[in-house]
């Protein structure tokens, strides 16, 4: 059994990495404003294009939950983006417009998935626990194509984004980009106080060295399995957002290479670190909006780039901001 | 009946197909602890140099022999170039950098075949059907691919099991410190065993393409159901492989077959077409979740890794 | 009399022809220091594995305190207060040693399903870490990460982490693997001031250290108690010297 590796370096508090701090910064400021460039301009392309980043990197920060700071490489993770959408699609088609009904049930029904994937997979590892994750999100992938009620492999249109009442408008494409940023936010945080709690030293524990945890008296696979519902429902919320932004479900949003995709975006940021999973997010779905612009074959040097990040680039871009910085 | 030993038999023609792409799969994995998610790729390219082939020769044996020619070069050069890279590292980066390979063909085979996939022509001797038992016709083509899939099978078999080629590969499996420390080529030895796994797949995607498909992303979906069969038959198993490949071969091809209809017994009519498809392409993993309750290091898990 | 802390009852384990644990059966009573010993392949790594858990015997039990603890899982045993150290030093090498023996410590104060406080300024599980790493005496390294120790410190701590889950007995495999004459010493003075608080089952190669500090030794050979007894007892033993002796002739190795 190969070892699991390593996030290259421990989790520092922010405040104490000045160039990465500065990036982080930079970054944030330039997401948090970025409504005001478009209206200024008119361009609302750049707000769609960002808007889904910011959804999908939240789909990012939940992985990274359980891959960075778990270990636990799940390529299965974009099903519950597909969960959440449907969820949220099928509400709307048989009449349920309320998000206060089809957010929960999105994240709820992909909790559930996540805990049946889980204690299904979670006493395996390594290869195993990466291929079978795969397989159960290519079940869930073949059982939405085969739902000829709500679209099947053609998909499914969403008439009507989420209704909040009168709480919050999200056909408003401003507020729906600042809601899907709260919410990002939201999940940094969530994910900061979860990583120093007790929970959160378990769980890195366990990443870090599982025999010995157990050793010394900790059931790992419970607290395994809880940080895994906890990233599928988180999931799930992203679903539901990427759901209301395309206002369309398909069965192409847990297409397993949605799966790589997602793990992308953390390798590339870097595991295992707060921000990273933004800044995958943000340089992967750019370097995609580029290649395609550039080429008309744009997976001919995506393809490579990735394998040159594989073999080359261990930290992500988080570690190339570190490795300037420290050394 | 009729219909059902010719679904047995499809499901036995699927699973050898499965098993040609799971021992390559499961060979490199054991040897090289390499998981190799482009291993689909290799079996998509071997379908396309087939029809390639085909229509400059005309012949369908000598598109086949020339496909898996290719594809055995194609592996090679891919180990050499690429893949021997990432030995030896986390299998989050095998999974990374495969599938960036995985895209990188997808797009190449889009450039130089184009989007529309091709065709290879069935060889016209084997456009019949065969009686094989008295009443009960299976086209004949479908009857070359499972005979010719055991064959090389049994082929692979004694192989690795009596030949001085096979039995490094075995000690590699089980240690492969040792094995470059008895002064063997290890890089060569590498590069063969990828080599070899990329012409079963080549050689399967051969097979299969004039009655199923010769299209961009073929790989990926057998290549899943390759993985599932390598986790109920049991990781780095050869015989594992072979078993699970029918059984699961069988339980996808009988699944469709017959689930929607035994489902329109059960339920309402509604319920049972918009469960059925579903449901049947389930099956497969419902299996193989079943098997991670009740045995989950597989059906004949190889010994220590 | 008191009952036996420990209670090995003709534990056997098989793995496919070699027989690494061959009835074994041995009594500890509470307090003892018991050391285990065997030239190599006698099967004492086996040993560890049936009583950490991490081995299933085919045959025989293993009682803690007088429950049945054969069949339970590895974490159940270090919270019922069997603890042991790794051979090969097992550690969170991305983590300080502090941090490594609070989460020992934390292990066996109440759950971890607690999402929100930060476990990193919880005092009560950093005081009684800090305690741990003093009593190994690695107080002052408290804040070096594991993979920047050296190979003594490491071995030290291997026993601060078995000392912060409190346990009620010690296993011990082989603490001393890899140390040099100095290291060695201070491990064993460590050891004398552990010995007497709780009880403590020894697997050590150092002769020197076994015969210092066990009150009594058990001697394994291919996997078969050969003899048990006192210090002195063993030294005098034929089967013990044949054992040793024998060994020195043949290669043997595990």
């Amino acid at each position: 059994m190969t070892a699991s590796f390593d996030p290259p370096l421990e989790h520092a508090p922010v405040s104490r990495l000045n160039g990465r701090t500065a990036f982080i910064v930079v970054m944030l400021a330039t997401l948090a404003l970025l409504p005001v460039y478009t209206t200024l301009t008119g361009d609302s392309f750049v707000m769609t294009l960002f808007t889904r980043v910011l959804i999908l990197a939240l789909g990012a920060v939940s992985l990274n939950l359980i891959m960075g700071y778990g270990g636990m490489v799940s390529f299965g993770h974009a099903a519950y983006l597909g969960i959440g959408g449907y969820a949220v699609g099928i509400l709307a088609k048989e009449g349920i417009g309320s998000g206060f009904v089809q957010w929960p049930v999105a994240i709820a029904v992909s909790a559930l998935y996540a805990l049946v994937v889980g204690v299904l997979s979670l006493r395996t590892r390594g290869v195993y626990f990466i291929m079978i994750t795969l397989a159960f999100a290519q079940m869930i992938y073949y059982v939405a194509i085969g739902l000829e009620r709500y679209g099947g492999d053609d998909g499914l249109t969403i008439y009507q984004r989420s209704g909040f009442g009168g709480l919050i408008d999200l056909n408003n494409k401003t507020v729906f980009y600042y809601l899907c940023f709260a919410l990002l936010m939201a999940g940094i945080y969530l994910v900061s106080r979860l990583i120093n709690s007790r929970f959160g030293l378990v769980i890195r524990g366990t990443r870090s060295n599982e025999r010995r945890m157990r050793a010394i008296g900790f059931p790992t696979f419970r607290y395994k399995l809880v940080c895994f519902v906890i990233a599928g429902a988180l999931c799930g919320l992203a679903g539901a957002l990427l759901a209301n932004h395309t206002s369309f479900i398909s069965p192409a949003l847990m297409h397993w290479t949605r799966s790589g995709d997602l793990i992308v975006m953390v390798v590339l940021g870097g595991l295992g670190s707060l921000f990273g999973p933004l800044i995958g997010a943000v340089a992967f779905l750019l370097l995609e909006e580029v290649l395609s612009r550039v080429t008309e074959y744009p997976d001919l040097i995506l393809g490579p780039v990735l394998l040159l990040v594989a073999i080359y680039l261990h930290g992500g871009i988080e570690g190339l901001l570190q490795w300037r910085r420290h050394d | 009946m009729l219909y059902f030993i010719e679904q047995c038999l499809n499901g036995v023609q699927l699973g050898m197909l499965l098993f040609l792409l799971a021992a390559g799969l499961t060979l490199v994995f054991g040897i090289m602890d390499l998981v190799n998610l482009a291993h689909g790729s290799l079996y998509m390219l071997g379908a396309y140099f087939a029809a390639t082939f085909a229509i400059l020769t005309g012949s369908f044996v000598a598109a086949l022999v020339l496909a898996v020619a290719a594809s055995l070069v194609a592996g090679m050069v891919l180990e050499v170039v690429a893949i021997r890279r990432l030995y030896g590292r986390s299998h989050l980066d095998h999974v990374l950098g495969t599938f960036g390979l995985l895209l990188f063909f997808n797009e190449l085979v889009r450039l130089i075949w184009g989007p529309a996939g091709m065709t290879l022509p069935l060889p016209p001797q084997m456009l019949s059907a065969v009686e094989i038992i008295p009443g009960i016709y299976y086209p004949m083509y479908r009857l070359v691919i499972i005979l010719a899939t055991v064959a090389v099978a049994a082929l692979l078999y004694l192989m690795v099991m009596r030949t001085r080629i096979g039995m490094l590969i075995r000690a590699g499996a089980a240690n492969r410190e040792m094995v470059a420390a008895l002064g063997v080529n290890i890089n060569l030895l590498y590069t063969l065993v990828f080599g070899l796994g990329a012409a079963l797949a080549g050689f399967a995607g051969v097979m299969q393409a004039p009655i199923l498909t010769v299209q961009i992303g073929m790989g990926e979906n057998i290549l899943i159901l390759a993985f599932v069969v390598i986790i109920i038959g049991g990781i780095g198993s050869i015989r594992g492989a072979f078993v699970a490949s029918l059984i699961v071969g069988l339980i996808d091809t009988l699944g469709r077959a017959f689930l929607p209809d035994m489902l329109h017994l059960a339920l309402s009519t509604n319920a049972a077409a918009t469960l059925g498809p579903a449901l049947s392409s389930m099956s497969i993993y419902m299996l193989m979740a079943a098997v991670l309750i009740f045995r989950p290091e597989g059906l004949f898990p190889a010994a220590s890794r | 009399m008191t009952s036996p802390l420990l209670q090995i009852d003709r534990l056997t384990r098989r793995f496919g022809g070699v027989i690494a644990a061959d009835a074994i059966t041995l009594d500890i009573p509470p307090g003892e220091f018991h050391a285990v010993i065997g030239p190599n392949g006698a099967g004492k790594t086996t040993l560890v594995g049936l009583l950490a858990g991490e081995v299933a015997p085919q045959e025989g039990a293993i009682r803690f305190e007088r429950s049945d603890i054969t069949r339970l899982p590895v974490y159940r045993r270090s919270r019922l207060g069997l603890a042991r150290s790794f051979q090969i030093s097992s550690l969170f090498s991305d983590f300080t040693a502090l941090e490594n023996v609070a989460l020992a410590t934390q292990a066996h104060r109440g759950h971890s399903f607690r999402f929100w406080r930060d476990a990193r300024r919880e005092a009560a599980l950093h005081k009684p870490a800090q305690a741990a790493l003093a009593r190994v005496g690695l107080a002052a390294r408290a804040h070096v990460r594991v993979d920047r120790m050296s190979h003594g410190e490491r071995r030290q701590l291997e026993i601060a982490m078995a000392l912060a889950t409190t346990p009620r007995m010690l296993l011990l495999d082989e603490p001393m693997a890899g140390m040099g004459p100095e290291e060695s010493a201070q491990m064993v003075a460590t050891l004398r001031q552990l010995k007497g608080t709780m009880t403590i089952l020894l697997i050590e190669h150092d002769m020197d250290a076994v015969f210092a500090l066990a009150d009594r030794i058990t001697v394994l050979v291919y996997g078969r108690v050969i003899a048990s007894g006192r210090p002195a007892a063993i030294k005098a033993d034929a089967a013990v010297r044949q054992a040793y002796l024998g060994e020195k002739e043949s290669s043997g190795h595990d």
